[in-house]
């Protein structure tokens, strides 16, 4: 079985998070995903943990392991004129290039998209970098912390008492990739019809503010500015984490329906009744009210009874899953969600799995490739230098 | 629409809320024709969240600010699936179109008797795609679940938090565009596959499955080494400083994220104090990242002289990462963004023009645009039942006197409300 994108070739630039989500994707639904790697080093985040057993090894990333499943990789030096002649004649023969550096750098080598569409009129590219290829910012410094901040997500997250807070791990960063994903999906099917290439621009700040919602549309038609709620919804309660006996679960009550259900359910019919919590607005201005009866409550109950009882009430609660509990999840385990990969030098592990599933096309996820391990079947395989040739290239330090 | 990527795609898109219209839409601004279909029974529930000016007016449903953000570039229809005759015109409706969106339960589609096998029966080569929570089998097949959920049941919700506090939901659903965004990829990558063998598909989403990836590096720490993913705060896990800064302004923050020893010395320049740079505390990336509360105290007294936009451009003038942390109101007034056209005017039906996110992704040859405005309720019923299906204007207003369609709802549902 052919995978949905098995016709497709993409020479992949990327490195760290972002672009490497973006090519991991096309790479799962079956795109030859070809990775240019810096020789010696490597794709920085082979340095960057967690590591296996907590020793720093460039195979042995956990964050690279995951990131680049599927992937070839091969070595090239795109500083020096064999490194730029190679790289143009790779990209003479692929459909997509994606890359994440920061705006201008390829340009500055040469092998921009205007130097690369010469070669290859119909190619896609995507550039994926944190504040775009114009205006003012594009040469700032981004970082995950500095992309969710600059993109709104930041401000209205965490206590109103406090620092804004960062959503954990790299927000940001991934849904900039799966944003590149999907414009160059776009970008593949106008060429498909007209055999026009382009070139996508992708910024991260941008992926970030298009993946608001209220708190943009507030100022917008309203004029309000959104502040930090402490986890509390802003148009219904509750609807937020609360402690319970043994850990933590999610209380949501997001319409007037289920919170009647919810007083029979705490046996509570007072409160079903009360005036004063009859709409969601009513009860986002009672919160406290409301919280002192529910909370005490919740407390006496364990996690999954609660979870389990409120689902049979039909009230989306949810339990507050940590990673350990992910892999133990029935749902996920019956569903055969996480995939166990086999990598020779780092270990055999499970793996977060598909996105999606497609009844007609294959999910493919194979272990992240070497550094350099695909040097002599692309250089020597496409580009039909010999493997002298490839000496010579690595003693110049071009590979 | 003939010069955007998908002229000539016909989606009907039966999604509410959020993660479906948002990937509809993003379809939408790339010149596929999508249909939206409610009901006078069930409208989108996110037709009563937020109006123009706060104003409701008479005609609530038409005016929801929220609605047209991920509705705009729709055509709208009414259609009573829980009618035979709603259900005849939606299968007439799937014979003309390539794309199906559902986001319901999984019991839904089927109670409607408009599951995939039955629409592959009417269109072999449809693409349909369901985007339930929790996914179309296992024991939380029918468990309720929202975007809320999604974030908790992820195993994102508990990792996020300040370092001394409990688990806290983020300020937006963030698994709900993350769900959007891998929908519409995922459509396009079987519409790519159809294209090159005739083959339809159908496609699920489960949302909860998506948004765990994106802890990927959190889930490998624990498979690698045991390690459960634990909540930080603005803290990173490898490096400092690392954080969020007060800035002189009331609520006014800046964050820094200097974690290389040249980035570092940078920083110490720019807040006027090279000696910082030499101090043994401080004086590499481990003694800085051990010692990151103290460093932390030290900086925050120089943002507190600034306003954050200030720190940002004096920071990143010395190639230092660093960001305002911007307010809406502020993402709106911003010049880079305002450069970069990114926000669009839609002309808000009986309401006036107001600012809307465009397009999220800019592609050179084919921008796109906000061309129409989300659609009233049953806007389009006449247009696309007479002028698409051919229905004759007797039978519209049968259609109309029986209830099926409609521009008024049933009962105005205030579901959030």
């Amino acid at each position: 079985m052919s995978g949905a994108l098995s016709d497709l070739r993409v020479l992949d630039l990327t490195r760290h998070i972002s672009g490497p989500y973006c090519t991991k994707l096309l790479a799962e639904f079956g795109a030859e995903v070809i990775k240019v790697e810096t020789p010696g080093a490597g794709d920085p985040s082979r340095r960057i943990g967690p590591f296996v057993g907590d020793l720093p090894h460039p195979e042995k990333s956990g964050l690279f392991l995951y990131l680049n499943t599927g992937k070839k990789s091969i070595t090239l030096d795109l500083r020096c004129e064999s490194g730029k002649k190679l790289l143009k004649e790779l990209a003479r023969d692929v459909d997509v290039v994606v890359e994440n550096f920061e705006a201008g750098i390829l340009e500055g080598l040469g092998l921009g998209y205007e130097a690369l569409s010469q070669i290859n009129p119909s190619l896609v590219m995507t550039s994926i970098s944190s504040f775009g290829q114009t205006g003012p910012y594009k040469e700032y410094k981004g970082t995950d912390i500095v992309e969710m901040a600059m993109g709104g997500l930041m401000y209205i997250t965490g206590s109103p008492k406090r620092e804004p807070l960062k959503y954990a791990g790299s927000q940001s960063q991934y849904v900039g990739g799966a944003y590149g994903a999907t414009g160059t999906m776009l970008a593949c099917m106008y060429r498909d019809s007209t055999g026009i290439g382009q070139h996508v621009d992708v910024s991260v700040m941008e992926a970030v503010i298009s993946s608001l919602s209220d708190s943009m549309i507030t100022y917008q038609y309203e004029g309000k500015i959104r502040m930090r709620l402490g986890g509390l919804n802003w148009a219904v309660h509750p609807s937020h984490i609360m402690p319970c006996k043994d850990g933590y679960i999610l209380v949501s009550i997001l319409t007037q329906g289920r919170w009647g259900d919810f007083c029979q359910f705490m046996n509570r019919p007072d409160l079903g009744e009360d005036p004063r919590f009859q709409t969601g607005i009513g009860r986002v201005s009672h919160a406290k009210e409301i919280d002192a009866a529910v909370e005490p409550w919740v407390m006496q109950w364990n996690r999954e009874e609660l979870f389990q009882a409120a689902q049979a009430w039909r009230l989306p609660f949810s339990l507050v899953l940590t990673t350990e509990d992910l892999l133990k999840d029935p749902q996920l385990i019956e569903r055969k969600y996480f995939e166990r990969i086999e990598h020779p030098v780092a270990g055999t592990f499970d793996y977060p799995g598909r996105p999606f599933q497609m009844s007609e096309t294959p999910y493919k996820v194979s272990r992240a490739p070497f550094l350099g391990e695909h040097n002599i079947e692309i250089y020597c395989g496409r580009l039909g230098l010999s493997r002298e040739d490839l000496v010579r290239l690595r003693t110049n330090a071009v590979i | 629409m003939s010069g955007l990527p998908l002229h000539g795609v016909r989606v009907i898109d039966l999604t509410m809320v959020w993660a479906g219209p948002l990937a509809a839409s993003m379809l939408a601004d790339m010149g596929a024709e999508v249909i939206k279909v409610e009901s006078r029974r069930r409208q989108d529930a996110v037709r009563y969240l937020i109006y123009p000016k706060g104003e409701p007016g008479e005609d609530p449903w038409n005016r929801s600010g929220y609605f047209q953000r991920f509705n705009r570039n729709k055509y709208g229809i009414t259609l009573d699936l829980t009618t035979r005759r709603g259900v005849e015109i939606f299968k007439q409706l799937v014979l003309t179109s390539d794309v199906v969106m559902e986001n319901f339960t999984p019991r839904v589609m089927e109670n409607f008797g408009l599951d995939y096998p039955v629409l592959r029966s009417i269109r072999p080569d449809i693409v349909m795609i369901s985007m339930p929570a929790f996914g179309r089998s296992g024991p939380y097949r029918d468990y309720l679940g929202f975007g809320n959920s999604v974030e908790a049941m992820s195993g994102l919700s508990s990792m996020m938090g300040y370092e001394d506090g409990p688990p806290i939901l983020g300020g937006v659903t963030f698994g709900d565009p993350v769900a959007g965004v891998h929908a519409a990829f995922a459509i396009l990558a079987a519409l790519h596959y159809r294209e090159r063998t005739g083959k339809g598909q159908h496609i699920e989403i489960a949302q909860r499955e998506c948004f765990t990836r994106f802890i990927g590096e959190a889930i490998m720490d624990y498979t690698m080494n045991g390690r459960v993913g634990r909540r930080m705060g603005n803290r990173h896990q490898y490096r400092a400083p690392h954080g969020c800064y007060p800035c002189k302004g009331e609520d006014e923050w800046v964050v820094i994220d200097a974690g290389s020893d040249e980035e570092w010395d940078k920083l110490c320049e720019v807040m006027g104090k090279p000696a910082l740079a030499q101090d043994k505390r401080f004086f590499d990336s481990l003694s800085r990242w051990k010692n990151q509360d103290e460093l932390n105290k030290i900086i925050s007294e120089w943002t507190r002289q600034h306003d954050h936009y200030e720190v940002m451009r004096l920071l990143q003038g010395a190639g230092v990462p660093a960001g305002a942390v911007l307010t809406n109101k502020e993402l709106l007034e911003d010049e880079h963004l305002k450069k970069r056209h990114f926000f669009h005017d839609i002309n808000h039906p009986g309401a006036g023009v107001f600012p809307q996110v465009g397009p999220p992704v800019k592609l050179s040859c084919t921008p796109g645009s906000i061309r129409m405005h989300g659609p009233r309720l049953g806007e389009h019923n006449q247009l696309i039942l007479s002028g698409l299906l051919g229905v004759s204007g007797d039978e519209l207003d049968a259609l109309v006197k029986e209830g099926i369609i409609g521009t008024e709802p049933l009962v105005a549902q205030q579901h959030f409300a």
